[in-house]
This record gives structure tokens, C-alpha cells and sequence, in this order.
């Protein structure tokens, strides 16, 4: 399996990536009701919840995207994964633009490739459904298995892969903890044997020993089957331990795009300098997390230019005026004036 | 604590203290049998994973268990003097006054009808003696304490016109407006970003400190613990399982839960292959197992734990609930 | 490594999953019957509305005389009194009309009768009403803005005017021969559409909420057809509150039935139902034979009464907040 361009500079590659995403891009309107705007006189108010990000993930690798809280990492999860339609940009699964792809037996065969799972272990699975239905849903739906007996014995492997028991199947969602259910998730996920899985915060909701089983299982599941991860998170430590390359994201915007090792050892973008600084440090070593000033602003009106100028240290004029792009600097690549121009001291 | 100066006697001491919520499936003992301290102006941190009581043995030290749930044994004695005992009102009366309390959610903490300038005031009037403009003056300085910019402004807004972060900067205003020797904070920082997470704690360290206010921080979040509290209580099934300086649990954790717990947070220094995995779950409230609550998970479990409960004993500066930690039988105590 | 999950929701909310295999001692069990078998008025409701549903559903068994068998009655028994008045007698317990038919039997078969049109009519308006929430809600964008104006347009008629209303359309369409003969299916149809508005309001807001849950993205993930997705697997997470609804719309629809047939624009004369009875006794109420109105109307009181009490109870104990 060749590796494709991991750390941002250009090589010729004989295989390409198995998902590819150029500038993609989404936007909610978010205006208020139509008489209510006429009665106020505003103009309509659009969310650029993702505004252009471009990244791509090699056939079994884990590329992250991290980021707080309306930075639009989940946006871009359910746009990857067609639950969101783009405004803008497009999605490469595989070589091929998925929205050139119709025709419903296409579409259908494509939807057998990737799946999803979700952040939140109590609403992602139907509380009415036992847990062998939902396990067997991706394989009736897509007609892999014929017969009762097939599909039986299907789940009960699938059950035995994420560690639970065959019995397990005869139960409701609401038996089992917020662990296990997010076991059923995987279960459910790995059901139509995909090659891609996405990842919502799959641990952001759970227990911190509860959390290590998880993302134990998947990186075992992604040795043992070869899966290629998306891995959302908010969780720095997570995404360190999870990831072979990590994309920062800042309302709607890659702010820097690296492997991980990279990243993390020397974080170049001011942005991701402070998210690595406000990691807890349990080594106890007497680092004191330099607080940083502002909070993330609102997705609707951002600030001009450069998104993080009013947080960051190191802006200038340069940066309220003027947008940066994602570009390549020392093996990573970097959307900030100042790394660009060099002027930023190297943490 | 492993010895207390005799002139020092503990800000809070709770004494094996028993939580229960009787159901009509039988009885659910939430907080079993819990004792600890905490000393004046010192952070205590109560680290535990969800369902181990941390909430609770919080709300029953303020008073604030929902019925059926009631405290079924135990004492809870602040500033010397009893309280789980005292009838509603004069709980109230040291409630807020010289507990105060913070918890998880900002938004359902403050009243979305009122300005928090009004909430300020009406507390501030309600626990001390201060004329209306006074009281406005020391609300407007407590907001300017937390951190929020433009307090005289703010004061006349309401608490959606905030953000998640500077809610919880008034939460903790609120709080300390009233000078209490002990706060209460119920998982702070929990549905706040992370960035958001260092600042929150930063204000509510120092302006303790100010005061020389305790904290008792209830948090599942080891991180938030590892750079606040002076102690750490480790709590399991009900039960506090490990207690000790915060150096001592952190680094040297010795009940096998906590040595599970510490490895399964990723580090951000290495890449690790595996994180440490304790297998299994926390039992049920109903099906807590006997002798030790941890042994069915724990590798190095033997007899003894399967039917003796292990009580808290010394070892070094920290204390154990853990028979591997036995004095009398030495710390390799296999039967 | 795979052991049988023991489950764990230290939560205190979670109980122990009943080990035993049948669904009726399930449901025994469950915290639905728990609470019914300790509500003494859920209880005396469902004895009241037992009752009154065996007396319907047996009264050819039960009543001594069939009062809608014309050959069977005659003027000469008309308008005696109850049995304990003076002369009354055993073959007329609670008396007769003024056509002779025996009042207790006639409330028999009238019960008979309001049921029939009053579950019907529900069953009818909780499926227009479901599928329109459900669309309604699920699809949202203009169908849903159509559908609820509509919706609430209706609702601004109080709901016997629109029973009114369409049965007086049906009644101008069809040829007089027939009127009678379809005048129960119209009956059902006129009140059923006055009811679907509230069923659609609610499984609408139902629908919203769940159809945004994690577990129907991953449907649409998994790539299953929208209609597929409504029906399994929003349909069975909106259901708990139509059951509510359906009870207390159950108590109106009755009591809509006996207006319409008191003011005679119900079912047909020949075929009396509680509301016809009330009426036709109200002529007499004042020369002294009040018992053709008021024993129909105690039963449909009773009636009433005892459904609408059902219904509270079934709210009160599937609202999670209140347990």
C-alpha cells in the first residue's frame, strides 16, 4: 500500500488517497423569519459553519480534525459522509466525485464503503430496536446476506469483534452502558464490511477508563481490517493518540494541517500553540497553563481577515485585513501570516 | 489527611457518611460509608467516573438530595458544628452564606428571566446587611473579580446575552458573593470548551485563594484535579477508594483503580500503543459486589477482597482502601 | 473476552431488565402496571369502562328485549316507569320510551353504538392525523408549513361545527335512500376529521425531535429510503404519546357522537345511540318521565367520565418526569 503525501509536500503517488476533499465548503442561513427581518431591516445572516478545507486521507490512516466548539468539525464529518449536501467543493471517495455519482445502485454501493459513528452513545441507537436489528440494518438494507440464519450469525460475529456477547443481541439499547452502546455503534458500523469510518467524538461522552477500551478497539479493528479513520475530537490527548496526521480547525477553517508527531512536538500555528498549551499537564511537571484571553467568536459574523487576530499575539495589520491560506511550511502546512513572513518566534 | 495539628480542626469533616434511594426494586446505596476532610482554604479534588457518588456526596453535604433519596447515616460537621441534621431553613441559611456552590450547567445555574445584575444584588441582600447601593457597588466589583469586561454594562444584561464561558465566570461570582469558607463546584468546567476550561479554573483558583475559601471540586476530568487541588479523593462505586496529597495520586497511585485510571488518560507527551484498559464497567447500584467493590475488574484481586470490604489505611503520605495495602500483612498480602 | 455484558447505568433510574422471557409477565412487571395497580382511580376507571364495554359488546346477550327489532315493540309498553317506581316491573328495569322500547335494553345497544362510532372515528383521525405528523414533521419546508396551516386553520372551528359541516355535505350528496343507511360511516368520517389536528401537532413535534437524533442520521447513512426511516424508525418513538391522546380524544368523540344525535343530525332514529335517547327523553323530561333521558344520561357520563379518568392516568404515568 503506498503511502500518499503524509506530510503535505508534493510527490507523485501511484495509488491516491482514499478520500480527498478540495475546498469544501457549507453554509446554513441562519436569518431570522422573513417578516421579522423586514420589520427590522436586516439583511439575511448566513453561517459559514465550513468556508474551504482541503485534506486528504491515505487508504488506512487515521487523519484527525480537532477543534473547539463551532470551529465546524462535525459540519465537515456529515459532509463527508452525505448527510449534509456542500455549497461549495468536493468530496473524492476512492478516486471519484461523489456527486457525480447517481443512479441508485451506485449510490447504494458507494453508501457500503464508508459509515459513521456518532458522538452521543444514548441517541445514536433506536430505543426500540434490539441491538441485533440494528447491528443487521447495514446488512438487510444493502442485501449482503441472505436468510435468517446468515444474517444471524453474521451479527454474532460482528458482536464478538467489538467484545460483546451473542446474547447481547436479544437486548435493548438502554441495557447496556454508554461504553457498550458505543460498541453496538461500531458493531453497527463495521456491518457492511466499510473501508472508511468516520468518527464523531466517539469517546467525547464517555468515561475516561471506558473511553481507553474504545479507542483500544479501534485501533485494533483498524489493524485487524484495514479501516481508513476521519476522527473527530476536541480532545487534544485523544487525537495524539489516535492519529497519524491532525488538522486543526478555526471557525470553519484549517488553521494548520500536519502529522501528528510534527504537531504536537512544534505546533506552529498560533492557534494550535495555545490549544496545545491548555492540554492538562499530569506529569505535575509545574507548567502552568497560560490562559488564553477571548473566546471563540460567533460563526456568523467573524472577524475580518485572519479569524484568530483578536486572540492572537502575534497579529498585525496584515492579518485583520487579509484572509491566509493553507500553505506548506516545513513539511507542514500553515494558514498564518506570521509563520509565512517568519515572524513568528518557533515555540 | 494523616494527622491533623490539634488547633486545627477541619473546615468540613464528613464522617462515614451513607446515601440511599429507596426504589421499589429495594434500596440503592449511592454514597457508602464516605468519610473525609477538608481543611480551611484547601482545594480538595473528588475524582471518580460516572456513577461513583462524587455528585451526590456533594448535593448531601449541601443539602440538596432529592427525595426519596436521603442521607441514611452518617455526620457532616462545618465549622465544628453538625448540619446534616438541621431543619430546612437554617441549612438554607448557611447554604449560599458560607457553602457556596457552582455547578456543571451555566445556563440552567442563573435565572434566564433575571439581569445578572439583579441576581447579584438579590444575592448579595440576601446573606449580608448592605443597603441597595451598596450591594449594587459590591456586585459590579465582583463581576470586575471574575473577569468580565465592562461590569457596569454587563450588569443589565441577561444571562443569554453571555457566552458559555463568562456565564460561568458570573456562576462563580455568584458563588463567592456572600464569602464562603467552603465552595462547592460540581464539575465546572465540564460543558465548556478547553480553552475556555484553563481560564474558568484560573479565576476560581485565585479568587478562592483570595478569600481563603476551600474548594471541594468534584470533576471526572484528572486534568482539571492535576492543576488545582491540594488533595485528591478517588471515589468508586460509592466508595472513596484512595485519598492523598495531590503529587502522591497523580504520580504514584497505588489502589489498583486509580493505577487503571491514570493509565487510561492519553498523554499528550508520547504516542502510546495501548492505554491501559481496566476491563469490564462500574456495577450497578444494585448489583455493587461484596467485600471490595473493585475486585471483580481488579488483576490482582485475591480472597480476602472477595468477601471483606477494605477501609481506608494508611500508607505513607496517602490512605487506601485496598487489602494489597494491609500493614499487618504487608503490602504483598495474597492469601 | 466476550462475556455476556452485565450492563451497567450506575444511574439510579435503571432497574433490572426482567430475566423472565414472556412478554405478559414483562408488562406485569413494568412500571406502567406497577403504577396502574396502585392508582385506585385508573383502577375503578378501567372497571367502569370494562363494564360498560361487555354491556355493549354482549347486550344481545344481556338485554331482555331487542328494542331495535321494531316487531318486538309495542305502543302498549310505552313510557312505564323503572322497576322500583309504582308500575314498573321486571320486564322494563329502568322503564320505557315513548315507542315502548325498554330503556335499559335501548342503552345497551345505544352504548353499543357510541363506541362503535367513537373508536372508529378515533382510529380514523389518529391515522390521518399520525401520518400527517409524521410527514409533516419529518419532511418539513413548504409540506410542512402547508400542513400545519391547514391544521390550524381547522382548529380555529371549534369541532362540531366541522362534524357539522361534513355532515351536512355528505347529507346534500347522497341520495336521500341511502342517507340512512351510511349515516354511522359519515358519523365516523365527520368526526374524525374534526379530531386528526391534535394527533398531527403532536407526532409533528415528536417527529422533529427524534428525526435530528443520531440513530435516524445513521439510517440515512446506511441508506435507507426516507419512508422506510418514518415508518421504522421514528413511527415506534412518536407512538407513546398518541396513546394519551387517543384515550381522552376517545371520551370526546363519544360525547361529539351524542351531541350530533341529540340535535339529530347523528345516527338514525331507528338506530338509537345514548345521545338519541337523551334527546328523544327530553320532550318527556318535564311530564314527569325523566327516566328515558337521564338513565342515558347517567351511562354516558359514567362512560365518559371513567375513559377520560383513564387517559389522565396514562398521561401522568408515562410522563418521565413525573415518576
Amino acid at each position: 500500500m503506498a503511502e500518499s503525501a503524509s506530510t503535505g509536500s508534493t510527490r507523485s503517488v501511484p495509488v491516491h488517497p482514499l478520500v480527498r476533499v478540495k475546498a469544501l465548503a457549507r453554509y446554513f442561513d441562519a436569518s431570522a423569519p422573513l417578516l421579522n427581518r423586514l420589520l427590522a431591516g436586516e439583511g439575511r445572516r448566513v453561517l459559514h459553519a465550513v468556508d474551504g478545507v482541503d485534506f486528504e486521507i491515505a487508504r488506512g490512516r487515521t487523519l484527525s480534525i480537532v477543534g473547539e466548539s463551532g470551529c465546524g468539525k462535525s459540519t465537515v464529518a456529515r459532509l463527508v459522509v452525505g448527510l449534509y449536501v456542500p455549497t461549495r467543493g468536493s468530496i473524492e471517495f476512492d478516486g471519484r466525485d461523489i456527486s457525480a455519482i447517481k443512479g441508485r445502485a451506485e449510490i447504494a454501493a458507494l453508501r457500503r464503503r464508508f459509515q459513521i459513528i456518532f458522538q452521543d452513545p444514548y441517541a445514536s441507537l433506536n430505543p426500540r430496536w434490539r441491538v441485533r436489528d440494528i447491528v443487521a440494518e447495514p446488512i438487510r438494507v444493502h442485501r449482503l446476506l441472505q436468510g435468517q440464519g446468515a444474517i444471524r450469525a453474521r451479527v454474532e460475529e460482528l458482536l464478538g469483534e467489538v467484545g460483546l456477547a451473542a446474547v447481547d443481541g436479544e437486548k435493548y439499547p438502554h441495557e447496556f452502558s454508554g461504553g457498550q452502546r458505543q460498541r453496538i455503534s461500531i458493531a453497527r458500523a463495521l456491518a457492511s464490511t466499510p473501508e472508511f469510518l468516520v468518527c464523531d467524538e466517539p469517546t467525547s461522552a464517555l468515561d475516561v477508563s471506558v473511553q481507553a477500551q474504545i479507542l483500544n478497539l479501534m485501533k485494533d479493528l483498524q489493524r485487524t481490517l484495514g479501516l481508513t479513520y476521519l476522527f473527530i475530537s476536541h480532545n487534544l490527548a485523544v487525537v495524539r493518540h489516535m492519529s497519524d496526521r491532525v488538522g486543526v480547525m478555526y471557525l470553519g477553517r484549517l488553521a494548520e494541517l500536519a502529522d501528528a508527531e510534527t504537531l504536537f512536538r512544534l505546533p506552529r500555528h498560533p492557534y494550535t500553540r495555545m490549544l496545545v498549551d491548555t492540554i492538562p499537564d499530569l506529569e505535575l511537571s509545574g507548567r502552568a497553563r497560560t490562559p488564553v484571553a477571548g473566546e471563540v467568536p460567533s460563526a456568523i459574523d467573524p472577524p475580518s481577515g485572519c479569524s484568530f487576530h483578536p486572540r492572537c499575539p502575534f497579529a498585525n495589520e496584515r492579518c485583520k485585513r487579509e484572509r491566509p491560506e493553507l500553505r506548506p511550511a516545513d513539511g507542514v502546512l500553515v494558514a498564518c501570516h506570521g509563520v509565512e513572513e517568519g515572524r513568528l518566534p518557533l515555540a | 489527611m494523616a494527622e491533623t495539628p490539634p488547633d486545627r480542626r477541619p473546615l468540613l469533616r464528613v464522617e462515614k457518611l451513607r446515601v440511599e434511594f429507596p426504589t421499589r426494586r429495594g434500596t440503592l446505596t449511592a454514597v457508602d460509608n464516605v468519610s473525609f476532610e477538608i481543611g480551611e482554604g484547601e482545594v480538595l479534588g473528588v475524582v471518580g467516573e460516572s456513577g461513583a457518588g462524587k455528585s451526590i456526596t456533594g448535593s448531601a453535604i449541601i443539602g440538596l438530595i432529592e427525595p426519596p433519596g436521603r442521607i441514611a447515616g452518617g455526620r457532616i460537621y462545618f465549622e465544628g458544628s453538625r448540619i446534616d441534621d438541621l431543619p430546612y431553613e437554617k441549612l438554607r441559611h448557611i447554604r449560599g452564606k458560607r457553602i457556596g456552590t457552582i455547578f456543571q450547567d451555566p445556563l440552567t445555574s442563573l435565572n434566564p428571566l433575571y439581569t445578572i445584575g439583579r441576581q447579584l444584588t438579590e444575592t448579595i441582600l440576601t446573606h449580608a446587611d448592605f443597603s441597595a447601593a451598596d450591594a449594587r457597588a459590591r456586585a459590579i466589583e465582583l463581576l470586575g473579580e471574575v473577569g468580565i469586561p465592562s461590569p457596569v454594562q454587563r450588569m443589565e444584561h441577561y444571562p443569554h446575552q453571555f457566552s458559555g464561558g463568562m456565564r460561568q465566570r458570573v456562576v462563580i461570582a455568584l458563588a463567592l458573593c456572600a464569602n464562603p469558607r467552603l465552595v462547592i463546584a460540581d464539575e465546572p468546567t465540564t460543558a465548556l470548551d478547553v480553552s475556555i476550561q484553563a481560564q474558568i479554573i484560573a479565576v476560581l483558583k485565585a479568587r478562592c485563594r483570595d478569600r481563603g475559601a476551600a474548594i471541594m471540586l468534584i470533576t471526572h476530568d484528572m486534568g482539571v484535579i492535576a492543576e488545582t487541588a491540594d488533595r485528591v479523593a478517588v471515589m468508586y462505586s460509592g466508595r472513596i477508594v484512595e485519598v492523598g496529597p495531590l503529587r502522591e495520586v497523580v504520580k504514584h497511585p497505588r489502589h489498583p483503580y486509580t493505577v487503571g485510571l491514570m493509565g487510561s488518560i492519553p498523554s499528550i507527551r508520547e504516542k502510546a500503543e495501548r492505554l491501559t484498559q481496566i476491563e469490564g464497567s462500574m456495577p450497578r447500584l444494585n448489583r455493587i459486589p461484596a467485600g471490595c467493590a473493585f475486585h471483580p475488574r481488579c488483576h490482582e484481586a485475591f480472597a480476602r477482597c472477595m468477601s471483606e470490604r477494605p477501609e481506608l489505611m494508611t500508607n505513607g503520605p496517602s490512605q487506601v482502601a485496598c487489602w494489597l495495602f494491609d500493614s499487618r500483612t504487608g503490602s504483598a498480602g495474597h492469601g | 473476552m466476550a462475556e455476556p455484558a452485565l450492563g451497567n447505568d450506575a444511574g439510579l433510574g435503571a432497574h433490572e431488565p426482567s430475566r423472565r422471557s414472556s412478554a405478559l409477565a414483562r408488562a406485569w412487571d413494568s412500571d406502567l402496571a406497577y403504577s396502574f395497580r396502585h392508582s385506585p382511580v385508573a383502577v375503578a376507571s378501567a372497571v367502569a369502562t370494562l363494564v360498560i364495554f361487555c354491556g355493549a359488546a354482549f347486550a344481545p346477550l344481556i338485554a331482555p328485549h331487542n328494542p331495535f327489532d321494531l316487531a318486538s315493540v309495542s305502543l302498549l309498553d310505552a313510557r312505564n316507569p323503572p322497576v322500583w317506581s309504582e308500575g314498573g316491573s321486571w320486564d322494563f328495569p329502568l322503564g320505557s320510551d315513548n315507542l315502548g322500547r325498554d330503556v335499559f335494553s335501548t342503552i345497551l345497544f345505544g352504548s353499543r353504538l357510541s363506541l362503535v362510532v367513537g373508536f372508529c372515528s378515533v382510529i380514523f383521525a389518529a391515522t390521518v392525523g399520525v401520518v400527517l405528523g409524521l410527514v409533516s414533521g419529518y419532511v418539513g419546508g413548504f409540506v410542512d408549513t402547508v400542513i400545519m396551516r391547514i391544521a390550524e386553520v381547522q382548529l380555529s372551528f371549534p369541532a362540531i361545527l366541522i362534524a357539522l359541516l361534513v355532515d351536512g355535505i355528505m347529507r346534500g350528496v347522497l341520495p336521500r335512500e341511502y342517507q340512512d343507511q351510511v349515516a354511522v360511516y359519515v358519523l365516523i368520517l365527520a368526526i374524525g376529521l374534526s379530531y386528526w389536528v391534535h394527533f398531527a401537532r403532536t407526532v409533528r413535534g415528536s417527529t422533529m425531535v427524534e428525526r435530528n437524533k443520531d440513530y435516524v442520521q445513521a439510517a440515512r447513512v446506511i441508506g435507507r429510503h426516507p419512508v422506510a426511516i418514518m415508518l421504522r424508525h421514528v413511527l415506534p418513538n412518536v407512538m407513546g404519546p398518541v396513546l394519551v391522546i387517543a384515550t381522552i380524544t376517545l371520551a370526546i368523540a363519544i360525547i361529539t357522537e351524542a351531541t350530533l344525535s341529540f340535535l339529530g343530525v347523528g345516527v338514525p332514529p331507528t338506530e338509537p345511540s345514548l345521545g338519541t335517547l337523551i334527546r328523544v327523553g327530553n320532550d318527556f323530561l318535564f311530564s314527569g318521565e325523566w327516566w328515558i333521558s337521564i338513565f342515558p344520561g347517567i351511562a354516558l357520563v359514567i362512560l365518559v367520565l371513567a375513559v377520560n379518568m383513564l387517559g389522565d392516568w396514562l398521561r401522568d404515568a408515562l410522563n418521565p418526569k413525573l415518576r
